[in-house]
């Protein structure tokens, strides 16, 4: 009797380990098919996991540098160990990545090692090496994640001109970095290499970094990341890049068309990505890509094909890991109990520089697009005790209320630990409150919390401390 | 655990309803989504289904009673259909069923859990604020997940309770009663009419009201009518009528002044790059404003089928809530019932109204000669913060230039 799977997951980045390990809770009997030999996708892989310790590891080196002097302790002679710092990095990843193996042993989900097709909506191929196996399944669902998008006249050798993959393993410290993209990972991975030394210049096409998120706090992060050395030339588009030995040469034209050349040793293309179905055998069962190349889905992650399911990156959304986790935990309730819920109001994003950005909500610059009547209340990080202890006073947080309601429809922080500040809002949100619920709310003194309450009284224009 | 029918929020401005007609008594049994109540509205009926299926245990307001947006209509004990009248079953959920049970594929989401129960959780704002004034928590329905109580629900309640009985314009000192037979009766205004005088009151403080006045020949119109009438009924089946070329010359001047289809929204103009017109049409419960949708795109016999549809439904008090609302621009036909001029008002966040009247022969000069002619007079009311009075003339001479020839309508000059 052949073996039939009531669920296949391709694909075990964040949103298909965690489908397929809660599917199998609910009695699902799974397999994970996954191309790479590590577990745990994109972020943890080449992301957001191995990025965030070099930012981690690179703040501390920095701030020993820079930092700990206005604290009154003296360093001298502090070096840059770059191998042990990648190292970190890969110790992080690897207890991880073997960390998810454990946990489909533990809830007994089939990892299956190879690249996955679609071959039918009950049948997926694996291809390991030169060896094709078939699953038969009950129900497919899709999660390959996505992966960068090229630029063209820039081709990407992961040495010269690399992805976020290449810019999280240099060999050694680039002299001067050139990034492409004022995004979330151009951002990040910006940071990294220049408080470890490089000189850093970000070309962005847009008159503006970090599209989409609330335009005051990208302007005040714009700002901070300057004076830290972050050279940003905004309203560049590029031309075409070229290695010459231990060079890049990045030729960009400004809006009228005036060409500069920049030169660095290392180039990191992060202009965007997108959704990853190649190979996987949509066309034979004809599930339909929307406009831009993802997989359309209904309000159950289902596709136009009955029993093949999409969720993550490759879908419509913001291309967040924990956005794939929730879609992932709802589709496999919703194959099992019939419901599951993803609210998309309250998923917040955050970028991890320093101070960090976070957002979570709707942006001033979508509410006044979609005419909805709200107040403000901002509030600086520098008014708080916390904050001024920890020397660390950059930075505010906003908090967005419709005008009546008083409900919470957005916030934005910029500041430190702006990326756990704005779960409260998150929480709140999915809770339905208001700014009010939030100020009513005990918030430990003196705790960087409580810029987020002094914000949501700040609407009321009841701030204590302001 | 038991679960509420509630007086759901049907419209921005409407506060109440009264309820028509239970369509199940209590001891019934009601499925998912059947119909268990009708609910009158401001300008519409409504028929309001099980949220999910269950015997109706209690009925809380009988016909005729009103009931705030939010109010607690019945209270529904959840259960299968009694046996005696199943139809095909659907598999239960079961969650963490082994996969040999798994529900087919096919199933729809289970329902949620009951909202309204007893002891709902309140959200701290909502509390203080319930304290504040005094409002009964018990008596508040939470519209939340699981039907958690919101600051605005709170809100809501407080605003129910104190909209005033509109107009008691000046309670007058009891004048000294006449003597003799001075009977009066006392009735009690409907929802539709507290809502409506409410409004009417409000778009009179908020907006600055002109009304500016023009009169039309209607020969053009009445002969070209007059000629086409048979072969139009013929080849679409419907009368040609006034309405579709005033609708017609409406849009060619809304196009012309583009302020005219327009709204204020806090600090800003918002331009309505689409022509959604509210028809006045008579209605079993008086003038109701339908919208007939992107109706530039729209031929004659389009708009008349559109309009007398509407007129015919109106009288059925089957118009929808969605019907009437999202306008941009509002024509109102007093002439049907014989009003020679009105200063109409104005259908807020609209900026613009235009108010046809009845078309009587007048004495007019034309090329020195005083001859009879069907004259309408017109009337645009408009606010005055969003339209110059420069524009408002003009645009009337617009409407006014395309039903005197229309064969402007056509050439669009």
């Amino acid at each position: 009797m052949t073996d039939i799977y009531d669920l296949v997951v391709i694909g075990a980045g964040p949103g298909g380990y965690v489908a397929a390990i809660r599917a199998a809770q609910l009695g699902m009997r799974v397999a994970c098919v996954e191309s790479e030999k590590a577990l745990g996708g994109t972020c943890l892989r080449v992301g957001c996991i191995p990025s965030k310790a070099l930012l981690e590891s690179s703040h501390r080196f920095h701030d020993a540098k820079h930092g700990f002097s206005g604290h009154g302790i003296k360093v001298s002679g502090v070096e840059l160990d770059l191998p042990t710092m990648m190292s970190h990095k890969d110790t992080t990843v690897k207890g991880l990545t073997e960390g998810v193996a454990f946990l489909f042993r533990k809830n007994k989900v089939d990892r299956v090692n190879g690249f996955g097709r679609i071959t039918s909506p009950t049948t997926v191929a694996v291809r390991a090496d030169d060896n094709e196996r078939t699953l038969q399944t009950r129900r497919i669902l899709i999660a390959t994640g996505s992966t960068p998008v090229s630029l063209k006249g820039v081709t990407v050798d992961e040495n010269r001109i690399v992805t976020s993959t290449g810019a999280l393993s240099f060999p050694e410290v680039p002299r001067h970095l050139i990034v492409i993209g004022a995004g979330v990972i151009g951002l990040e991975l910006g940071s990294v290499w220049s408080r470890l030394g490089a000189k850093v210049t970000v070309l962005e096409y847009m008159d503006r970094i970090l599209a989409g998120m609330d335009a005051e706090v990208a302007n005040a992060a714009q700002k901070l990341l300057a004076a830290q050395g972050l050279e940003f030339q905004l309203g560049r588009r590029v031309q075409g890049a070229t290695v010459q030995g231990n060079e890049v040469v990045v030729e960009h034209a400004n809006a009228a068309g005036e060409v500069t050349t920049t030169r660095g040793d290392r180039l990191l293309v992060s202009t965007g990505r997108r959704p990853f179905t190649d190979g996987l055998g949509l066309d034979a069962v004809g599930v339909k890509l929307d406009g831009r190349g993802r997989v359309e889905v209904d309000g159950q992650f289902q596709t136009n094909v009955k029993g093949v399911f999409a969720i993550g990156d490759v879908i419509r959304g913001p291309m967040l890991a924990h956005k794939a986790e929730d879609e992932g935990v709802a589709a496999a309730e919703i194959m099992a109990t019939g419901h599951g819920h993803v609210n998309y109001a309250a998923i917040p994003a955050v970028v991890y520089t320093f101070p960090e950005v976070a957002s979570v909500g709707k942006t001033e610059e979508e509410l006044n697009a979609e005419g909805v009547p709200y107040k403000k209340g901002s509030f600086p990080f520098k008014a708080n005790g916390r904050a001024k202890a920890q020397r660390a006073t950059e930075g505010f947080t906003k908090i967005l209320v419709h005008e009546k309601t008083d409900r919470i429809l957005g916030a934005h922080i910029i500041g430190p630990q702006a990326g756990d500040l704005i779960q409260e809002i998150a929480l709140a949100i999915e809770f339905e409150g208001s700014s009010e619920d939030v100020a009513r709310t005990s918030h430990a003194h003196p705790s960087l919390s409580e810029v987020v309450r002094e914000a949501a009284l700040a609407t009321q224009g009841r701030a204590i401390h302001n | 655990m038991s679960f509420n029918l509630v007086v759901p929020p049907v419209g921005e401005s409407v506060v109440e309803v009264t309820i028509s007609e239970w369509q199940r008594k209590e001891g019934d049994f009601v499925d998912k989504d059947e119909l268990v109540v009708t609910l009158d509205s401001e300008k519409t009926s409504f028929e309001l289904p099980a949220p999910q299926a269950g015997v109706i245990k209690k009925i809380f307001k009988k016909a005729g009673e009103t009931a705030p947006i939010g109010a607690v209509l019945a209270e529904l004990e959840p259960g299968a259909r009694p046996a005696a009248a199943t139809p095909p079953t659907k598999p239960a959920a079961a969650p963490a069923a082994p996969a040999a049970t798994l529900p087919p594929l096919s199933q729809p989401p289970a329902a949620a859990v009951g909202a309204g129960m007893a002891a709902a959780p309140v959200n701290p704002a909502a509390r203080s604020l319930a304290a504040q004034h005094e409002v009964d928590l018990g008596a508040v329905t939470g519209t939340g997940r699981g039907g958690r109580v919101l600051k605005e629900d709170v809100q809501r309640t407080i605003e129910t309770r104190s909209i005033p009985a509109p107009a008691p314009v000046v309670a007058p000192a009891p004048a000294p009663r006449p003597t003799g037979d001075r009977a009066e009766r006392v009735v009690k205004m409907t929802p539709l009419r507290r809502t409506v005088a409410a409004r009417l009151v409000q778009v009179q403080n908020e907006a600055a009201i002109l009304t500016t006045f023009n009169e039309v020949d209607m020969s053009g119109v009445m002969a070209l009518r007059e000629r086409y009438k048979e072969k139009f009924t013929e080849k679409h089946g419907i009368k040609l009528g006034f309405m579709s070329f005033f609708v017609k010359a409406a849009i060619e001047a809304l196009k012309a002044f583009p302020a005219v289809n327009a709204e204020i929204r806090g600090d800003s103009m918002v331009y309505k790059e689409f022509y959604d017109i509210g028809v006045a049409v008579g209605g079993g419960k008086g003038l109701v404003v339908p919208v007939v949708r992107d109706a530039d795109k729209l031929s004659f016999a389009a708009l008349e089928k559109t309009i007398a549809e509407y007129g015919k439904r109106a009288r059925e008090n089957k118009i929808s809530m969605e019907e009437l609302q999202g306008g941009t621009f509002t024509i109102s036909n007093g002439g049907v019932y014989g009003s020679m001029l009105s200063t109409p008002i104005l259908n807020p966040p609209q900026t613009g109204i235009l108010g046809m009247h009845n078309i009587i022969e007048r004495p007019v000069g034309v090329n020195g000669q005083i001859v009879l002619r069907p004259m309408m007079y017109l009337a645009l009311s408009y606010d005055h913060r969003a339209i110059d009075g420069r524009e408002a003339v003009q645009f009337l001479i617009r409407i006014k230039e395309c039903i005197e020839s229309p064969e402007r309508l056509l050439l669009e000059v």
